[in-house]
């Protein structure tokens, strides 16, 4: 466990520092409107999103599996609430909505990997592609043209403090203990693991499958929800186009960061919202550092492959190496 | 079994190949005769694979010599093999059905200039091909649209050129039909007529008495025995396969036989499912081992399944003393209390990247349900007692279980089934592939479950281990059970006699 | 916009196109897609007003595909309409369809977006919005109100987009003009309101609360709604503490006007049939050598 952990925190540590270097009132935090303010807040403020979509991903690809659909789904959840808003629903009532229509999407994608056995990567894919149309489609509903709203309850969610803290720090850390009571005080974390591990063994050993794979996917759609909820409140105006538009990049990228791998069969909850906050943490480190924006992707990828280069084993032993013979000559 | 045929198309000479764990050939000698077609028989794991590789260049020899029409041969892959002559035709079409005939022909052997293919040339060296074995098929259609058996005879005259002198088919009939099976058989012989040796592997006794000139059988990574076909008779050639003379363990149990006294608490009646295994009837006893035995694909494996629910019975009715009928799922199955650990440990046994701990409580945690969760404390409890219980030799519980032995996977396998405290087990193979050592302590420990009450289902390739073990044996054959025997009538000679049928 | 709306809508096109049956002239129109807000906006103002202009508009929409586009104007030069008009997927790969349209004698208007051919007569003449005007449109606003000195921060459109480097460098030739106007940050927000939030905070941040920043461009509207969300929440006053300017002239942002917290924005205009049939049907009576752009005019409005 403590190995693991070190690669992804080092780097998070690495990029801070090089942060303070650029930029020497990078750590100043302070109150302003009643809400603590400063960079580091902002970075765990805007890690949010991602950090949910991603502790969802954690558990699909826990099972081998991947979902590309989940900014899709935020893009449905968010269209859901512009729309109930708008009909005059009850504002607790329209989160209801927001995350039923996510949890549908996540069934959906569900029962064509589970059910009918499709590949994942592709039975994601046709959510994700017509995902965000529907959102437009939902848009349509009440005229389209302005899908702005207001709500209290759910900007407060969003965008709200409570005793300075922004409320949606609150919010993730209820549903991160939520989803870590639910994978690891109950068995649904090992019958993930087993089912990813080798699906066949664990039908062998009593445990079905299948359905462990679908509540995976209907938990990754609920938690794509949420992110949808939380961005979409945040600017007040359900934009199926583009909001999370390749959250799925980030949030697979933050769970490999983690340490989790692609060909299944381990949940990391605690070290992917580590890798979503190294990813946050890059973003916002690029947008204050005054760089053209021409090379924002560029430098994302260059430290994002740093990253995981520091995890491989591998490449450790291979640079430690080199230097090592350099060092003796 | 005596030596013969003086001019020999190959000759290997003490192969020995090793994977890590398991020593696949040990010393093994094959001679393939000229213009003759060869069986080359032996169970799940016995190294015809292997030898096979290790003939065409797939794998590479840890020690032995191969020789071609008396030359020594040295093949880097398969490309050279096949350069010298040999072809190979594996058991899974290795072709795209997709595809027509014609492009499946021309796949990987376009030597055009530049790699640009003619298609005319394609076209005519392709008919060549195909009236080498006689067959008269459209080259346009698409090559799934026709029968396995054209497949099959489609990949044949693929892997065959003007050169081909030795051709290797690996369970080439394993999904064909009679009928199909007869007309491969032609192009078989034809092939023979034209000096072409051919090996063949098959699990199917009378294909190898209909078609082969010769037989070899490997057992355990070992030649067990050679010689002409028309001379080995059908019980020797069985036992050869699956005899095994008698471990000090084993000869001191085979004395100790019960009779069936116990309750009934499995009972199957008219259990079944098309094309895997006939409609049986099968009654296990509280305290009573029975054992399974019959040949390779005989459908061992698939009564345990059908039994555990892991393959859904199209008819009958599965009935569990105090639990009435069962069998719907492996995880209803398990609650019932029953357990089943399956033949393929890598692939249906063991979750690879799980610890060992993990492994043993899975089953356990299944019965118990996902919200029921088994506390961390309790898991290692569990996993230590287990450890020691049945000797796992592993340095923690913590071990990723990929990492053990495979006798210690077995255990591990072993371990989590009797975690879940069933009242049945079934066991497939319990000692496939484990040293000796470990195979003793299976067989003590099998003994010892069944005294404490359990009811034991043991499918096994080993005839002796049945013998030895079991208070009661069903015999399997083609598909179909076709007896029971108990108390003095299990000896290894019966069983033979079973599974040779009327005809051995 | 309800279903019921929508269907009037394209009841309402579809008698127009065959009451337009007896109309002077044919014109073919290739759209590019319906991506976005404007531009479908701009495909149904050219089909509603083509009655008015004598036109019957035969429209193709091609989906975002250069190959749909190329197989409607082939199309169009089979029917032998009277003009052809392309709003262009690409620059690239025209001449050949180009050249097929002036054999059969048909002219050819681009809209929107231009393209690259070596021969200009291939065409008649470009009829669009000048990206480059609308930024120095912001700029000289800017300028005026700031008397010329003031510290910009920049939300960029998608990097690399035309109107993003447009805008960029019309805002750029009218701000260096003035010693004491300076950009002091700029980013991408991907002409997106989350981006523009996101890139404002940040902006925030690095700036001390925008300390000493005078004005705030946006390349669009949508941007500039997110900054000003960001601004309230960090407790500044848009429009007031920082001045305010963008493009697009959307509705949300003409309700953030009257509200004051945004101060002005250059429209992007999606009604221009007013601007493209006459040129076109004045070049169609008696042809003469045209400009090869013909810009429409864009209009800065501000809040009272």
């Amino acid at each position: 466990m403590q190995s693991r952990a070190v690669w992804p925190l080092l780097a998070l540590a690495v990029i801070l520092i090089v942060d303070g270097i650029i930029s020497p009132n990078f750590y100043d935090i302070r109150i302003v409107e009643g809400r603590l303010f400063g960079n580091l807040i902002d970075i765990l403020y805007r890690a949010v999103p991602t950090a949910l979509v991603a502790l969802g991903m954690a558990v699909v690809i826990g099972t081998k599996g991947i979902d590309l659909s989940v900014g899709s789904i935020a893009a449905i959840s968010g269209a859901i609430i512009a729309w109930r808003i708008q009909a005059g629903d009850p504002h607790g009532l329209v989160l209801v909505w927001a995350l039923a229509a996510a949890a549908v999407c996540g069934a959906w994608n569900g029962a064509l990997v589970a059910g009918l056995g499709i590949q994942p990567i592709i039975a994601t894919l046709i959510l994700m592609v017509s995902g965000r149309g529907i959102g437009m489609m939902v848009n349509l509903f009440y005229g389209g043209t302005d899908p702005s709203f207001q709500s209290a309850f759910l900007q407060g969610l969003s965008t709200g403090s409570v005793l300075y803290v922004p409320t949606r720090l609150f919010v993730f850390t209820g549903l991160f203990l939520l989803l870590w009571v639910l994978i690891r005080r109950t068995a649904l974390g090992l019958f993930v693991e087993a089912t990813g591990g080798n699906a066949a063994a664990s039908n062998i050993a009593g445990v079905n499958a299948r359905l462990i794979a679908f509540v995976a996917y209907v938990i990754c759609g609920l938690m794509a929800g949420w992110a949808g909820v939380i961005l979409t409140a945040d600017t007040h105006t359900s934009d199926p186009v583009s909001v999370a538009l390749y959250i799925e990049l980030d949030a697979i990228l933050a769970v490999v960061i983690g340490g989790g791998s692609l060909a299944g069969g381990r949940i990391y909850l605690g070290m992917t919202v580590i890798g979503a906050l190294v990813i946050q943490t890059l973003t916002t480190s690029i947008l204050i550092s005054g760089l053209p924006p021409e090379y924002n992707l560029i430098i994302k990828a260059l430290v994002v492959l740093f990253v995981l280069v520091l995890q491989s084993d591998k490449a450790r032993q291979g640079i430690a190496a080199a230097l090592w013979r350099r060092v003796r000559q | 079994m005596q030596k013969e045929t003086p001019q020999s198309a190959v000759t290997m000479r003490g192969i020995r190949k090793a994977f890590p764990g398991v020593q696949a050939l040990d010393d093994v000698d094959f001679d393939l005769g000229a213009s003759e077609i060869h069986a080359l028989l032996g169970e799940n794991g016995a190294g015809k694979s292997t030898l096979i590789k290790v003939l065409t260049g797939a794998l590479a020899r840890d020690g032995g010599e191969i020789a071609l029409q008396g030359q020594p041969v040295e093949f880097a892959s398969t490309g050279e093999a096949q350069a010298a002559g040999i072809s190979t035709v594996y058991q899974e079409v290795n072709l795209i059905p997709a595809m027509s005939v014609l492009q499946n022909l021309t796949l990987g052997k376009t030597g055009g200039r530049f790699g640009v293919i003619s298609w005319r040339r394609a076209r005519a060296q392709a008919q060549e091909k195909l009236d080498r074995l006689g067959l008269k098929v459209d080259l346009d259609r698409a090559l799934g649209s026709h029968s396995v058996a054209v497949q099959q005879m489609v990949a044949i005259a693929r892997a065959l050129d003007a050169e081909t002198r030795v051709l290797v088919l690996d369970e080439p009939t394993a999904s064909l039909d009679a009928q199909e099976t007869s007309a491969l058989f032609e192009v078989m012989r034809s092939l023979k007529e034209r000096g072409i040796s051919i090996v063949f592997i098959t699990h199917f006794l009378d294909q190898v008495y209909e078609i082969s000139d010769r037989l070899t059988v490997l057992r355990n990574g070992r030649k067990v025995g050679s010689g002409r076909t028309a001379e080995t008779g059908r019980q020797e050639l069985i036992a050869m396969m699956i005899g095994r003379e008698l471990g000090e363990v084993e000869a001191a149990f085979a004395g100790e036989r019960r009779a069936a006294e116990g309750e009934p608490v499995l009972t199957a009646r008219n259990v079944g499912r098309k094309r895997l295994l006939q409609p049986f009837d099968l009654e296990l006893r509280a305290g009573e081992a029975v054992g399974l035995s019959g040949l390779l694909g005989s459908g061992r494996t698939e009564m345990t399944k059908l039994l555990f629910g892991a393959i859904r019975p199209d008819s009958g009715t599965l009935e569990m003393r105090g639990k009435g009928r069962v069998g719907a799922s492996p995880g209803a199955s398990l609650e019932a209390g029953m357990a089943l650990c399956p033949e393929d440990r890598k692939a249906e046994g063991l979750v690879g990247e799980l610890s060992v701990r993990e492994n043993i409580v899975l089953s356990m945690q299944a019965k118990r349900g996902w919200l029921n969760r088994v506390s961390r404390a309790e898991q290692e409890k569990i996993a230590d007692e287990m450890i020691r219980a049945l000797a796992i030799a592993t340095p923690d519980a913590e071990k990723p279980v990929r990492q053990l032995s495979g006798g210690n996977q077995q255990k591990v396998v072993l371990a989590r089934a009797l975690a879940s405290q069933p009242r049945i087990l079934l066991l497939d193979e319990p000692t496939r592939g484990i040293d000796v050592g470990a195979h003793a302590e299976i067989l003590v420990l099998i003994r010892k479950l069944c005294a404490e009450g359990l009811a034991l289902l043991v499918a096994s390739s080993e005839i002796d281990e049945v013998v030895s073990s079991s208070d009661r044996v069903v015999v399997l054959r083609d598909r179909r059970k076709i007896g029971e025997i108990s108390g003095g009538e299990i000896t290894r000679d019966n069983i033979v006699t079973m599974i040779a049928g009327n005809d051995g | 916009m309800t279903f019921h709306k929508l269907f009037a809508a394209s009841l309402s096109c579809a008698l127009m196109s065959s009451a337009a049956l007896a109309a002077d002239y044919t014109i073919g129109f290739s759209q590019v897609g319906s991506e976005g807000d404007w531009r479908p906006a701009f495909s149904k103002n050219m089909q509603d007003e083509a009655g008015k202009y004598g036109v019957d508009l035969k429209f193709a929409n091609a989906q975002g595909k250069q190959e749909e586009q190329l197989r409607a104007v082939r199309a169009f030069i089979a029917q032998g309409v009277d003009a052809i008009i392309i709003a262009p997927v690409v620059v690239t790969g025209w001449e050949d369809v180009l050249e097929e349209a002036k054999d059969a004698e048909i002219p050819v208007f681009l809209v929107d977006r231009d393209v690259d051919v070596d021969d200009k007569s291939l065409y008649v003449t470009r009829i669009s919005a000048d990206f480059n005007l609308e930024g120095k449109l912001a700029g000289a606003w800017l300028a005026a109100e700031s008397l010329g000195n003031c510290k910009i921060v920049e939300m960029q459109g998608t990097t690399g987009s035309a109107p993003a480097i447009e805008r960029k460098s019309g805002f750029e030739a009218v701000i260096d003009q003035f010693p004491a106007m300076e950009i002091v940050a700029t980013q991408s927000g991907d002409f997106t309101t989350e981006g523009g939030k996101k890139v404002m905070e940040a902006f925030i941040k690095s700036t001390n609360n925008l300390d000493g920043i005078c004005a705030a461009f946006a390349h669009n509207d949508n941007m500039q709604l997110g900054a000003i969300q960001a601004m309230k929440e960090a407790g500044l006053k848009p429009g007031k503490d920082v001045l305010m300017v963008s493009v697009d002239y959307v509705p949300a942002i003409v309700d953030a006007m009257k509200a004051g917290d945004a101060n002005a924005s250059v429209e992007l205009r999606s009604a221009v049939a007013e601007f493209i049939y006459p040129v076109i049907t004045d070049y169609l009576e008696s042809p003469k050598d045209l400009d090869k752009w013909i810009v429409i005019p864009s209009d800065l409005h501000k809040a009272e």
